[in-house]
């Protein structure tokens, strides 16, 4: 619903501005311009995005994603303390955020969804400190491989369209981290009704 | 030699040699996996339509212009480029219609530029940030969510100025 009411506001503001500003021409150009240039952009990045998909799949089938779930587990106890007790729960933990890193969404939310619900058994409807971390976590992106953003500069012909990945990776760790550290820090203040 | 040219050739060769080792048949792998990105492709393409058609508009009308104009102030002196405004506040809140206005950014000031960087680099290391925590809580039956959603914006707002910070000090154009 919140789309509808951005979609409705931009357009009708767009509306009010171009009579308000004489660019109403330009506007109506604009509105016959940004359907087609949606299908242009989706056909000219549908190459790099099949081509990684691929790529993608094939580390998945390497157990890529095991192994960077062993590595994880030790970094997990130590954050979610209480939810890595159990091991069903802490494999879920460690597969969601290994998906994450490789940019497996569909494969990443149904893990996280599911260590989620092992998390709020028995808390009557107020997330624990430690599932508002989980949920903090998952809103922050850890994508090693930014495989959309990069077809999106390939498209508009972008020199090197992965040579953004050291800035992509330095503003996401201090995404997360901040994110982290403000869940830790507000988790004081609030309510936690199971630690 | 630039390290950053070997990236791509290295990661596909690696995959190859490593997937052959482990007796996975590359080829079929690569071609199913390539099947699922054009799964995604045709998913985004609806939205982007309807987001793109509502952005150009936006930005043809002027009120793109008035919005960076309004936020400058504060966005200049967190580092952030006023050009931005647009996809900053749409991100947290529709995926589809942050990808419209950031590959608009591209488009209209080159993909290579400071400003067309700082927008791939924000959408790379931020999310849907209302989209996840409604899925996460809605399906664990969660009504009191406590202090998740500041939080959040918390990381996304520490995501953004550190893109553009990452632009400044590891791109300089």
């Amino acid at each position: 619903m919140a789309m509808a009411w951005i979609w409705t506001g931009m357009v009708v503001l767009s509306l009010i501005f171009g009579v308000l500003n004489g660019t109403i021409g330009a506007v109506s150009a604009a509105a016959m311009e940004g359907a087609r240039a949606a299908v242009e952009l989706c056909f000219s990045m549908a190459g790099i995005l099949c081509l990684w998909s691929g790529v993608m799949a094939v580390m998945e089938r390497c157990g890529l994603t095991r192994g960077l779930s062993r590595l994880f587990a030790p970094l997990l106890r130590r954050l979610m303390p209480n939810a890595c007790r159990d091991r069903e729960t802490l494999s879920a933990l460690s597969a969601n955020l290994s998906c994450n890193l490789l940019g497996l969404g569909n494969a990443a939310t149904p893990l996280g969804i599911q260590a989620a619900r092992r998390m709020a058994r028995g808390t009557e409807g107020t997330a624990t400190d430690e599932l508002c971390l989980l949920v903090v976590m998952n809103t922050a992106s850890i994508q090693l491989l930014p495989t959309t953003i990069a077809g999106v500069r390939a498209a508009c012909g972008a020199a090197e369209p992965f040579d953004i990945l050291p800035a992509v990776w330095l503003a996401s760790v201090l995404s997360v981290a901040a994110g982290v550290g403000a869940a830790k820090l507000f988790s004081r203040f609030t309510r936690n009704i199971r630690s | 030699m630039d390290l950053s040219a070997l990236l791509v050739p290295a990661l596909l060769a690696v995959t190859a040699v490593v997937a052959m080792g482990r007796h996975v048949n590359v080829y079929d792998v690569l071609t199913d996996g390539a099947r699922e990105g054009l799964a995604v492709l045709l998913r985004i393409l609806p939205p982007l339509v309807g987001l793109l058609t509502a952005v150009y508009m936006f930005r043809a009308s002027g009120a793109m212009e008035l919005l960076a104009g309004v936020l400058a102030p504060v966005l200049t002196r967190l580092g952030i480029p006023p050009e931005t405004a647009a996809l900053l506040l749409i991100r947290p809140v529709s995926g589809g219609g942050a990808l419209a206005i950031g590959s608009d950014l591209m488009a209209q000031y080159g993909p290579d530029s400071y400003i067309g960087r700082c927008a791939a680099v924000m959408l790379g290391s931020t999310e849907t940030t209302f989209y996840t925590i409604a899925v996460y809580f809605g399906s664990a039956g969660i009504q009191r969510t406590r202090h998740t959603i500041p939080a959040a914006l918390i990381a996304d707002l520490t995501g953004f100025i550190a893109a553009a910070f990452a632009v400044r000090l590891l791109l300089p154009s």
